[in-house]
């Protein structure tokens, strides 16, 4: 059943008012499918009765609740790898003797989801570089907007599906134990993440200044004003040596030319120009 | 690229079969490790091989075992494809000489990816 005119551009709105996620015409169907389930479980017969009832209310829990329903959660352990090749093998060294002083490293997964990106840092950092254990500091911050997604994150519980996806065996064996029939980060690497609730397109907590920012597969849901000023506030958190992560399919160009390119091999980052 | 399926299941093999025709990788199959190590040496070499664990004669990890203990390492790739999924046994097949882990059942973005962590890059 298609969802009244009305309702789609009210439940639209909503969503890009409290997340600035897009939703043109094409997605009516998505929102249909995203939001049938909860409009069941709150006792409404359908998405445009919720919907109509969201509408005469001041914000509340289930207008989160449905702005949380529509975004698009995707991630998994070492997604597309080579860049995390790259951070492991050329940044983390670099990093290691340029904060040598500091002995501080600052990371932020800005929409880190079920916390896959921030973990997979962090078993990476932990597996590789033993020296960061004694006398260093790792601030690995993973935010997000969807609650529902940091309560799995904190938790640190993945499915077998889950950590079939792209997670190295002898990681999964060196820190994960098994609960039932899910697998559990252990304390030891959960203890190294921090992660906050944050909407990319409001206010931003106070953040360290970051040596990375890992802000991927993201941008990619607003529209380029809003993906102008999120870049544009990136540049504010990150040291001026820092490096940007975006996801494969986004890039700073022609929204924000403060950026320069980098690339080595298959993985691109940005840093902030020089005269910017 | 070219690949060896070792399963004792059928459909299972033919699952396998058609995810690397997808991937565009060359395969032949065997029903348990003894025939494996036959087909090993008779049309080899092959790239990689995905082993189930359980099988009649010889299972996954004795067939691990005889590859790693007869070839040297460079010579082939295991991924072990079972639906073995303790902690202790995936320490075990590793500890033998597996190089990569999936569990039953899993998708075909799964094997690439793990694939990949080998340094196997397939598909688009
Ligand atoms: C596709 S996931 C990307 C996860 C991970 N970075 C990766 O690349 O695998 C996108 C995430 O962005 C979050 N998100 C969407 N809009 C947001 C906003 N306005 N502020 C913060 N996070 C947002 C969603 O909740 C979702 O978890």
């Amino acid at each position: 059943m298609p969802l009244n005119r009305i309702e789609f551009d009210y439940l639209r709105n909503l969503v890009r008012e409290r997340s600035a996620i897009v939703l043109d015409d094409s997605k009516e169907y998505l929102v249909e499918m995203r939001l049938m389930s909860l409009a069941r479980l709150e006792g409404y017969d359908s998405v445009d009765e919720l919907s109509r009832n969201l509408r005469g209310k001041p914000y509340g829990a289930l207008h989160a609740q449905v702005v949380d329903a529509m975004t698009t959660n995707e991630t998994s352990f070492f997604r597309d790898l080579h860049p995390f090749e790259t951070f492991k093998r050329e940044l983390v060294p670099e990093i290691l003797k340029r904060n040598e002083a500091s002995r501080t490293i600052n990371i932020w997964c800005a929409a880190c989801s079920s916390g896959q990106e921030p973990y997979t840092l962090a078993m990476l950092l932990h597996d590789g570089f033993p020296q960061l254990r004694s006398g260093w500091r790792v601030n690995l911050l993973g935010g997000d907007l969807s609650q529902e997604m940091l309560r799995r994150a904190r938790q640190g519980l993945f499915s077998q599906l889950e950590v079939n996806r792209g997670l190295p065996a002898p990681l999964l064996v060196k820190y994960f134990q098994k609960d039932g029939a899910s697998w559990q980060v252990k304390e030891e690497v959960r203890a190294m993440i921090q992660f906050h609730e944050l909407n990319l397109a409001g206010a931003w907590p106070h953040l360290p200044s970051m040596d990375f920012v890992f802000l991927r597969n993201v941008l990619i849901y607003f529209d380029i004003e809003m993906k102008r000023q999120i870049l544009r506030k990136v540049r504010g958190v990150l040291k001026p040596d820092g490096l940007l992560f975006l996801g494969g399919a986004e890039t700073t160009l022609n929204i924000d030319e403060s950026w320069e390119r980098v690339q080595s091999g298959k993985t691109v980052y940005y840093r902030i120009r020089r005269d910017a | 690229m070219k690949a060896l399926i070792i399963d004792d299941s059928s459909s299972m093999r033919m699952l396998l079969g058609r995810i690397l025709d997808d991937l565009g990788v060359q395969h032949a199959q065997a029903g348990d490790g003894r025939e494996a190590l036959q087909v090993l040496e008779n049309d080899g070499p092959f790239d990689f091989a995905l082993v189930d664990w359980q099988m009649p004669v010889m299972d996954g990890l004795e067939f691990v075992r005889a590859v790693r203990e007869h070839l040297p390492r460079e010579a082939i790739q295991l991924v072990m494809v079972t639906s073995v999924n303790q902690i202790e046994s995936i320490v075990e097949a590793l500890g033998a000489g597996a190089d990569e882990y999936i569990m039953k059942p899993f998708t075909k973005d799964a094997l690439q990816e793990k694939l990949a962590l080998l340094g196997i890059e397939l598909g688009p």
